[in-house]
């Protein structure tokens, strides 16, 4: 018999609600197939099966919030025999028991990072502009009924409600209330991450200016050669690059357990992405450093969409073994991360722009990126970390080889 | 035989392909001649995206270089005008 507990997706979780079942009991379930939907304070989460048998008993309804660690459910697996039937916990006193071949503890958190402003619930369709103006007039968007296209909060909604507001002082925003409650939960739930890892972790921080001419000129004329539909982002080389430098610097590629830095068997890059409504999330790109940067690319489409659309998987927000954003599009030069506990680095990329350059004497103009490192003290030195951004820089010069 | 594309419909179909990719936008206040990537939260895995359901949708071909093109509603609309003619049918959603 195993147990299918909530799982933990983030050293920040301490509790999820159970959405639906995916799976009716006495149904097969095999391992990795998505089994529920849990709602955390941050994104609706898909959940996967850690085992291969048979839905003997559900234990959580529909609605209920329990713990992290909460039995929610018994999975019989193939070879085993049904046992009489458990009677369910009482939400109030989980029994805090975890699968001893999937211990709970052992989960990485989620990569949900704090770089952007958490405005909006999720899938929230509304316009920056009516964004701001519902913040002008202290309307809360959640409340307001949208007749632009597929749903949309227009402006003119905004202002409808602003003056229903306004005639109708008294009446009681419940649902105002609840998200703004979820908002201000998910934002407490951030900062708690985040403070505990400027807290716990001795962050330095390293950059190099890598030339970026010849993974362009090598791009261009790799998509010249394929489909629309199956063109490389420079992104893609950039998340290549920082694998299989991880394989030269393995410890970075580690997570920081009770005291003792533990390296990763895979590499598994968490992409940061942005989400519409506020927020960051970095799902897992698993066994990035084998896949061709074709199937990179097919991966991270697909990441990206299901990021944005709320379908990510829990082995994607709990497998991260380091985290690598760019904030290149935003204009920016240099990132500085906050390393995800317990991840012991992070990769930043500023922006791909010309700059002078001098090769051979002559000053040139070349494509440039800012690649950074921000790592922890306790887990590598200085020496280490430069070794990583050169090895990331060399592979770059190298495109055809990634 | 297939009915000639009339810009707008084309404006149209560009827009709901536009309201997909960025779902939360209110396009009805988008201008047509200035960049989507200044007025919309788009960055280029959303751009590239938009173009490749602009090629299955009007079945052209989109080499990178012209990607600067498209950057645009009114770009949009006078490349595939230009480029589509008679043979795109808006009736069938694709190409025809």
């Amino acid at each position: 018999m195993a147990e299918f507990v909530m799982p933990t997706l983030g050293s920040d979780m301490t509790e999820g609600t159970l959405v639906q079942w995916k799976k009716k009991a006495g149904e097969r379930v095999v391992k990795g197939e998505i089994i529920a939907e849990v709602d955390t304070e941050k994104a609706a989460i898909e959940i996967e099966s850690f085992h291969t048998g048979v839905m003997e008993q559900l234990l959580t309804k529909p609605g209920e919030r329990v713990p992290v660690g909460t039995v929610m459910a018994i999975i019989r697996e193939e070879g085993t025999q049904a046992t009489p039937a458990l009677k369910s916990p009482p939400s109030s006193a989980p029994l805090q028991r975890v699968s001893p071949k999937e211990p709970v503890s052992s989960v990485p958190p989620a990569p949900l990072l704090a770089a952007a402003p958490v405005t909006e619930p999720a899938r929230l369709r509304i316009s920056p502009a009516a964004r701001k103006l519902a913040g002008e007039l202290g309307v809360d968007p959640a409340s307001v009924q949208g007749t632009g296209p597929g749903g949309a909060i227009t402006l003119d909604n905004i202002q409808h409600s602003a003056r229903t507001q306004r005639q109708q002082p008294s009446t009681p925003p419940a649902v105002s209330e609840v998200a703004g409650d979820r908002q201000a939960r998910m934002r407490q739930t951030i900062a708690a991450a985040m403070a505990r890892s400027k807290r716990e972790i001795p962050h330095y921080y390293l950059s190099t200016t890598i030339d970026m001419s010849r993974a362009m000129t090598w791009l261009k004329e790799e998509n010249l050669k394929r489909p629309v539909t199956d063109r490389l982002l420079y992104g893609v080389l950039l998340i290549k690059a920082v694998a299989l430098a991880l394989r030269q610097v393995p410890e970075l590629n580690a997570l920081w357990k009770d005291n003792v830095a533990v390296r990763s068997p895979d590499i598994n890059i968490g992409v940061a992405i942005s989400l519409r409504q506020g927020g960051l999330i970095a799902p897992a790109i698993h066994n990035t450093d084998k896949r061709s940067l074709s199937e990179l690319m097919s991966s991270f489409q697909d990441v990206v969409k299901r990021a944005r659309a709320g379908t990510l998987r829990s082995s994607e927000l709990a497998d991260p073994t380091i985290t690598v954003t760019s904030l290149g599009e935003q204009g920016v030069e240099t990132v500085f991360g906050v390393i995800y506990p317990p991840q012991v680095a992070l990769v930043g990329f500023g922006k791909v722009g010309d700059r002078p350059w001098v090769s051979e004497g002559q000053v040139i103009s070349r494509p440039v990126v800012t690649a950074s490192l921000s790592a922890d003290h306790r887990v590598t030195d200085g020496h280490r970390g430069g070794v990583f951004l050169s090895s990331i820089d060399r592979l770059l010069q190298e495109p055809g080889q990634l | 035989m297939n009915t000639p594309l009339v810009p707008d419909e084309i404006r149209q179909t560009v827009l709901r392909l536009l309201g997909e990719i960025a779902p939360e936008a209110d396009l009805t206040v988008l201008k047509p001649g200035v960049s989507f990537r200044d007025q919309l939260d788009i960055d280029s895995m959303d751009f590239l995206n938009f173009v490749i359901m602009i090629h299955k949708t009007f079945g052209v071909e989109i080499p990178e270089a012209d990607y600067p093109k498209y950057a645009t509603l009114d770009g949009c609309v006078e490349q595939l005008s230009d480029r589509t003619g008679s043979c795109w049918n808006s009736r069938t959603a694709g190409p025809a």
